[in-house]
C-alpha cells in the first residue's frame, strides 16, 4: 500500500475516533456548534478521506510510469483536506456562540480549502476511471 | 473497469464536486453573511453528497468488484443496472427541484427507490459463493 494511501487511512481512523468521541460529548450536552463538525468529521473526515485513500490504491493505473497518476496533487489534496477540516472543527463551534471576524473568515477560508481538496482529487483521478 | 461503472464513479465525482461546492458556499455564509438564501441549498449538499456520491460510488465499485459469472453475462443482468444508474441520477437531480417544486422531492425519492431496487435485483446472483458459475 502506497504512502499517500496509508496517510490518507490513517488519518480517516483518526477523523473517526474524534467524531465518536465528540458523539458521547453531543449525547452528554457538554457541547455547543459542535453537531456539524461531528457529522462532517464522519462523512468528510472519515468515509471520504478513506475513500480517496483506497481509491488512490486501487483504481486502474494511470500509466505505468505514473500509476497513481501526479502523486504531488494527491498530497495536496491531502493536504487541503484535513487543514480545511481543522480550520472547520475550531472555528464552526466559536461561529456559532461568539461570532466574530476573524472565526467567520477562517470559515471562508476553510471551505476553500476542502473544496479545492475534492477539486484536485477528482482531476488526478478522473482519467484513472476508465474502461480495460 | 466495467463501462457501466466507470459512468457511476465519475458521476459520483461530480455530485462531489457539486456537493462541496453548495457545502463550502453554505460554509462561507456562515463565516461572513453574504446571501442567506443559499441556505436553500442546504438540501441539494445533502442529496448530492450522500446519494450521488457515497451511495453512487459503492454502487459503481460494486458493480465492478463482486464476482462475475463464468456462463453468460459475466456482470449479469446489465440492462437492469443501467436503468438504475438511470433513475439515480434522475432522482437526484429531480430531486434538485423542490426549490421550485415541492412534489419534485417525493418523484425523486421514488425514482431513488426504484433504482436501489433496480440494482439489487442486477446483483442479487453475483453475491455468490466460490466456484458456484
Amino acid at each position: 500500500m502506497p504512502l499517500l494511501t496509508r496517510t490518507f487511512i490513517k488519518t480517516a481512523m483518526i477523523c473517526f475516533t474524534l467524531a465518536l468521541m465528540l458523539g458521547i460529548l453531543l449525547a452528554a450536552r457538554v457541547t455547543n456548534g459542535f453537531f456539524p463538525v461531528y457529522i462532517h468529521l464522519l462523512v468528510f473526515g472519515w468515509l471520504t478521506q478513506l475513500i480517496f485513500g483506497v481509491a488512490l490504491w486501487m483504481f486502474p493505473k494511470y500509466s505505468n510510469e505514473k500509476p497513481r497518476g501526479y502523486e504531488t496533487l494527491g498530497w495536496w489534496s491531502y493536504t487541503l483536506l484535513n487543514s480545511g477540516l481543522l480550520l472547520r472543527a475550531i472555528a464552526e463551534p466559536i461561529q456559532s456562540t461568539q461570532p466574530n471576524p476573524l472565526s467567520g473568515w477562517t470559515l471562508v477560508i476553510s471551505a476553500i480549502l476542502q473544496f479545492l481538496a475534492g477539486l484536485l482529487f477528482v482531476f488526478n483521478t478522473w482519467q484513472r476511471v476508465r474502461e480495460k | 473497469m466495467p463501462r457501466l461503472s466507470v459512468w457511476f464513479v465519475r458521476a459520483s465525482f461530480i455530485h462531489l464536486l457539486l456537493g462541496l461546492f453548495f457545502g463550502a458556499l453554505i460554509l462561507a455564509q456562515k463565516g461572513i453573511s453574504f446571501y442567506p438564501p443559499i441556505w436553500n441549498l442546504f438540501p441539494l449538499h445533502v442529496e448530492f453528497l450522500l446519494t450521488g456520491w457515497l451511495i453512487q460510488l459503492a454502487m459503481g465499485v460494486a458493480f465492478w468488484i463482486i464476482p462475475r459469472f463464468s456462463n453468460g453475462s459475466p456482470h449479469g443482468p446489465v440492462g437492469l443496472v443501467w436503468f438504475s444508474f438511470a433513475f439515480l441520477n434522475a432522482g437526484i437531480l429531480t430531486t434538485a427541484l423542490q426549490l421550485w417544486f415541492p412534489h419534485a422531492l417525493i418523484i425523486g425519492r421514488i425514482a431513488e427507490v426504484c433504482a436501489a431496487i433496480l440494482f439489487v435485483i442486477g446483483s442479487w446472483r453475483r453475491v455468490k459463493p466460490q466456484g458456484v458459475l
